[in-house]
């Protein structure tokens, strides 16, 4: 029989690859992150299903965060951002419909957040979220301000680099990520805990925002490239749709 | 393998942060851009099967619970089969989503689905796993979305010949995958994420 079957239909995660849960330097981790060893198993239905979300969902500004929150007529303070890519599984597929989900700070590098007590101020025209839904090639774009750096109380003098914080869901629920991007050129990506966390220089990589040129709207605003991979099935949908037939 | 070359390496995750509320719940935390949270109803008319309540807290290792996490989950309807496009099974209960997402109380750290008593899924090799719901948890402090598997202790036939129950070893641990139903008829599910009680997590 095929493979599928017998070991689930979704590649095994690479956890290696993916971030240990304890990473000292961030000190949150610490008493969060479980001790035991993760039990493995292959994926069934209870994974390789999930919510899928129709495009019905989105109001018409969900994916402007420069003005989903303003003043008719205002838009919120900040170097302005195209930012798009295309979401693929680990075999190279384009993933339709899948849902992301976006937070960031302000241009300050505030956020609007009853918890947060950073001393920039907040902009009145700005809340900070936004939401899409890949288009049948797996692209995706919205438009957004640039997100200041900020502080944080981990170590005596910590500080994020500029990020946008993605929430993603695909076709499984066991492709489920959160994740951030971050910023080609930003100095302070080098000096966090948080990322840190991964394993890897190539990873730092994958998660850093090209500047597109080539997508960069003359007179009005930059563009950035963020690609976003998720677990990949070892047979797609269809396939699995067409044996049942 | 030549398509072992060609595989992209999945996005490596980073943590949600203490203000995932913004982008996921953000009417929770007082942003109205979008109408309603996503997933904070997951029955949507009158459904089949027995409505349950499920209740609980996630500690850390000091024992505290934690006030900044969200709790997804997702899980078949009373018959087994799940609201998704991938259903290839039959059609599931229109009225039920399948699917909860739940910011914890922020004084008490306390979340709760309004749902229903799954039904049986079949296991790979087709054989009947015991009812479960599927939880995913992220949190400030949590670098990758932590995966668990709500079961419940009534089941205990069909949890003794489950595949994934049944290859753990340890009671304890075992234990800590079973919610209790309290008099009130609510299901009780705390998550431990370090120390002698330590929930069972997974890696699917
Ligand atoms: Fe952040």
């Amino acid at each position: 029989m095929n493979d599928a079957k017998a070991g689930g239909m979704f590649l095994p995660r690479d956890r290696e690859w993916q971030p240990n849960a304890l990473a000292p330097d961030y000190k949150s981790s610490i008493k969060r992150s479980p001790k035991s060893k993760l039990l493995s198993f292959p994926t069934s239905l209870s994974e390789e299903t999930s919510p899928i979300f129709g495009h019905d969902i989105l109001g018409e500004f969900d994916h402007d965060l420069i003005v989903n929150y303003a003043k008719q007529g205002e838009s919120a303070i900040g170097p302005r951002l195209l930012v798009h890519g295309t979401v693929r599984d680990e075999m190279g597929r384009p993933v339709p419909n899948a849902l992301i989900e976006v937070w960031q700070a302000n241009a300050g590098g505030r956020y609007r957040h009853k918890n947060e007590g950073y001393l920039a101020p907040l902009d009145p025209n700005f809340g900070g979220c936004g939401r899409v839904i890949t288009a049948d090639d797996g692209t995706y774009e919205f438009r957004t301000i640039q997100p200041g750096p900020y502080p944080w109380p981990n170590g005596p003098n910590s500080w994020r680099p500029a990020h946008i914080h993605f929430s993603i869901f695909g076709h499984g629920f066991a492709q489920r990520l959160i994740t951030q991007m971050y910023f080609e050129g930003d100095t302070l990506i080098p000096l966090c805990p948080i990322v840190g966390a991964l394993g890897s220089q190539d990873a730092v990589d994958i998660l850093t925002a090209h500047l597109d040129m080539g997508r960069t709207i003359p007179m009005d605003m930059c563009a950035y490239r963020f690609d976003i991979v998720l677990r990949g099935a070892k047979q797609t949908y269809f396939e699995n749709r067409s044996e049942g037939l | 393998m030549t398509e072992e070359n060609e595989r992209l390496k999945e996005s490596p995750s980073q943590t949600a942060g203490p203000y995932v509320h913004i982008g996921c719940t953000p009417n929770f935390t007082g942003i109205a851009t979008y109408e309603t949270d996503l997933g904070a109803l997951m029955k949507l008319g009158p459904v089949t099967g027995q409505e349950i309540t499920i209740e609980g807290a996630i500690f850390d290792g000091d024992g505290a619970p934690l006030l900044d996490a969200l709790v997804e989950i997702w899980q078949a309807d009373a018959n087994g089969l799940f609201n998704s496009a991938n259903e290839m099974r039959g059609a599931s209960d229109p009225n039920f989503s399948g699917w909860g997402r739940c910011p914890v109380d922020m004084e008490t750290g306390e979340f709760r689905f309004e749902t229903v008593k799954p039904g049986r899924v079949p296991w790979v090799d087709g054989s009947l796993q015991a009812p479960h719901i599927t939880m995913w948890i992220v949190a400030r402090g949590i670098n990758i979305g932590l995966q668990t598997r709500i079961y419940f202790a009534d089941e205990v036939e069909a949890n003794l010949s489950d595949p994934i129950l049944s290859q753990i070893d340890d009671r304890d641990r075992l234990t800590s995958l079973l919610a209790n139903e309290d008099e009130n008829g609510t299901h009780r599910f705390d998550v431990h994420l370090q120390g002698p009680r330590e929930t069972v997590f997974f890696d699917i």
